[in-house]
């Protein structure tokens, strides 16, 4: 059996496309999601074009107490893990319903945290395997519109980089991935700029790219390295003014 | 957002959903609260066949489902493009059986205009090759659908421009190749009389189209190039050939509106090539997707004509009238200057089941137009002479005609409104198009 990587939240835009991409290489695939009926379509597609082996689980990132379960039955520890599930939430709910603020850190937060600790440490033991987490821009800086979803990336972006320094001795290479816009259901009707909004596909390359150089951090479009730039540095004083 | 079709002309603005699943098309249905909605799948329609308030895109409904090695049947979801198709089994020695000049459509938007081929004459349109489908009505059931089954429901959704639900999954039977190449014949006519006689003794090519230089006239009215082609058998090439050689994945996209002038130079140019090369007949053996699809290298060509747009006409004239009547539109698109370089022509076989289907025995002549403030009037003109022949206009390639032109070229929209509104009383499901044409 060729080479496996298990994709978690594999139902989303970006998910399926790097499915796509891994599957044309000739990766066996394991996707993970909550609806696995939809899973086994895909998993149908994915077979049919790319003749590779493909397995459907049931995951779901805010059981916590499923995820041991899940990673043990898998068929054999796969080379490694891209972590893709969020959510993106809505920012006023979350300011005043507790649930929909709770919601959205431990989707994008904790739940990660919770499975992809246990891949680590079998990562780490085997010494070997590769982490790819994706994050967003939106947590390089707290911003009005969206600073629930921004703080839990943001504590997924470090969690990252913590990883990343800790699994680096045992061979385990740990990469986040920072899109800008991407255009899918997520962002469906949000009217993004379309100049800087990437599509699910070019998310995947770089996805794809970032893995064979073993990069530790990438932008998707790359721009948006010196967009953030820009706006981490912008002062306080003037950053609470803005409307963003 | 701003939607239009391949023309861009006109445009509107519309909502755009997407769906992975029926599921949440339905979901997405019931959200919609103002206007109509009509499925859309990748926009090469070029007028206004998939445009309205709302639009039920297919982009994320795009999986294969399962695929039969021995009767080459392919089941897929309707987002699935034909260029998907043709990535994936070309090289597995599977061809399409009917497609259209660009690869870049969906297989929901070319089964919902009942698309046809350089094959017409011996294939037929798109329908003929269709087992079955899934189509979400407008009460949110799922309905199954073939020639024998709900068979009434099958005639009104091939060519029924998303107007009988959204086609949600397809069972197309793909045709076996032996290799990636077209045996391609070119021959050149002096004028229209000879190139509608080759295309009668030349009937027993696969595939036949003519490229007709709208430029000249007099005795040299219909000067055109006739290209002929074959699926090339493994004896047909060369022994070192590898015979299904995956193609190049090409995305070039042109970034900016092209002067007005520039496509018209490039076709003309590639018509000049063909015509005046040396011999008055060549064979040659070519890769299969410059034989089909010559545009799609350059990707959004369309914007070549510029900010206003273009309207593309195309008609059929029964074959009776249709000598007489082709010569009289290529001298009235030529005396009037209207700006179309070169045209289309094809022979087309038997008119197709489908109730809306374009294609019917006879001739088809494809022009386009870039948008001028008299276009409009000019068309109006065409449209009768096309009526006074006995002849109609592609609905896909619209944005213009009137109601009485589609109504005297479509003898069997009776029919089809009979089926359209038992499944879609309330008409859910509309497009601009649709609302001109009273269907
Ligand atoms: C360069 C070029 C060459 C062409 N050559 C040919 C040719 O040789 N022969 C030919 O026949 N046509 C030709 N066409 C026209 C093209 O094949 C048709 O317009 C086709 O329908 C476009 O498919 P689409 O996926 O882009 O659909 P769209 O343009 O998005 O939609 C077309 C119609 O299909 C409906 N539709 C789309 N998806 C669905 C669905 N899932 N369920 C129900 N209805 C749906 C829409 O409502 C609309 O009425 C050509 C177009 C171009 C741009
Ligand atoms: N789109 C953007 O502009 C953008 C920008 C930056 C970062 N991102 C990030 O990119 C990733 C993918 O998002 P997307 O744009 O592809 O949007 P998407 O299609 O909406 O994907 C979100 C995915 O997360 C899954 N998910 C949510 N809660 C889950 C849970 N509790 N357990 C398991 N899976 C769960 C969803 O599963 P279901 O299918 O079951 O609902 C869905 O597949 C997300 O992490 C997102 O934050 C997106």
């Amino acid at each position: 059996m060729s080479k496996s990587v298990l994709i978690l939240g594999a139902s989303s835009d970006i998910a399926r496309a790097i499915a796509q991409k891994f599957g044309s290489e000739g990766w066996s695939l394991l996707l993970a999601g909550r609806d696995v009926e939809i899973l086994s379509r895909d998993a149908a597609d994915l077979r049919l074009r790319h003749n590779v082996d493909v397995a459907a689980f049931v995951f779901d990132a805010i059981d916590f107490e499923s995820h041991k379960k899940l990673w043990d039955s898998l068929p054999g520890r796969p080379e490694g893990v891209v972590c893709v599930f969020g959510y993106l939430g809505n920012q006023e709910v979350s300011e005043r319903n507790w649930y929909e603020a709770r919601k959205t850190i431990d989707t994008n937060f904790t739940g990660a945290v919770s499975i992809l600790n246990i891949a680590a440490n079998s990562f780490e033991e085997r010494k070997g395997g590769f982490i790819i987490g994706i994050s967003s821009v939106a947590g390089d800086r707290g911003r009005t519109s969206n600073y629930i979803y921004g703080s839990a990336k943001a504590g997924f972006t470090a969690y990252l980089s913590g990883l990343r320094a800790r699994l680096w001795k045992s061979g385990v290479k740990v990469t986040t991935v920072k899109p800008g816009f991407v255009a899918t259901r997520m962002t469906e009707g949000m009217n993004t700029p379309a100049l800087l909004t990437a599509t699910p596909q070019q998310v995947a390359d770089d996805v794809m790219r970032a893995y064979k150089r073993g990069r530790p951090v990438v932008y998707t479009g790359w721009f948006w390295k010196y967009i953030m730039l820009v706006i981490i540095h912008i002062p306080e004083r003037v950053f609470r003014k803005l409307k963003l | 957002m701003l939607a239009h079709g391949w023309g861009r002309y006109p445009s509107i603005d519309a909502k755009s959903f997407t769906f992975n699943s029926e599921v949440e098309l339905r979901a997405r249905l019931e959200t919609i609260s103002s206007g109509s909605a009509i499925a859309r799948g990748l926009g090469r329609s070029y007028g206004d066949s998939s445009l309205s308030e709302n639009l039920l895109s297919t982009g994320r409904f795009n999986r294969f489902i399962s695929f039969d090695g021995a009767t080459g049947e392919l089941v897929c979801e309707s987002g699935v493009s034909l260029s998907e198709i043709l990535d994936v089994f070309v090289p597995r020695g599977w061809f399409l059986p009917v497609t259209p000049g660009t690869r870049f459509v969906t297989v929901g938007g070319a089964i919902a205009s009942d698309v046809h081929g350089k094959n017409h004459h011996n294939a037929g349109s798109l329908s003929n090759h269709v087992s079955w489908m899934d189509i979400l009505l407008a009460d949110g059931d799922v309905a199954r659908c073939s020639k024998s089954e709900r068979g009434e429901l099958f005639l009104a959704t091939c060519a029924g421009y998303g107007l009988t639900g959204v086609i949600l999954r397809a069972s197309v039977r793909l045709q076996r190749v032996e290799t990636a190449y077209i045996r391609e014949r070119t021959i050149r006519t002096k004028n229209l009389d000879e190139v509608l006689d080759a295309f009668d003794e030349q009937a027993g090519w696969t595939y036949s189209v003519g490229w007709i230089d709208c430029l000249a006239r007099g005795k040299n009215l219909g000067r055109s190039v006739l290209m002929l082609g074959e699926h090339a058998t493994r004896a047909d090439i060369k022994e070192s050939m590898e015979a299904l050689r995956p193609g190049p994945v090409r995305e070039l996209a042109v970034p900016f509106e092209f002067p007005g002038f520039f496509l018209n130079t490039f076709t003309v140019r590639a018509f000049n090539v063909a015509y005046y090369g040396k011999a008055s007949s060549r064979e040659r053996i070519i890769r299969y997707e410059p034989f089909f699809y010559p545009l799609d290298g350059v990707h959004n060509w369309s914007r070549i004509y510029g900010k206003r747009g273009f309207v593309q006409y195309q008609l059929v004239l029964p074959k009776e009238s249709g000598k007489e009547g082709l010569k009289k539109i290529l001298r009235v698109t030529a005396s009037k200057g209207l700006g179309s370089f070169l045209a289309v022509l094809k022979l087309f076989g038997k008119e197709d089941g489908p109730y809306l289907s374009f294609a019917k025995e006879g001739y088809t002549l494809a022009l386009d137009f870039p948008i001028t403030s008299s276009i409009f009037v000019e068309l109006d003109e065409l449209d009768s002479i096309v009526k006074g022949y006995g002849g109609r206009l592609y609905p896909t390639k619209d944005s213009r005609m009137k109601k009485e032109m589609f109504l005297a070229g479509y003898p069997r929209r009776d029919k089809f409104m009979e089926i359209r509104s038992t499944v879609d009383p309330h008409r859910r499901f509309e497009s601009l198009q649709s609302r001109r044409l009273g269907i």
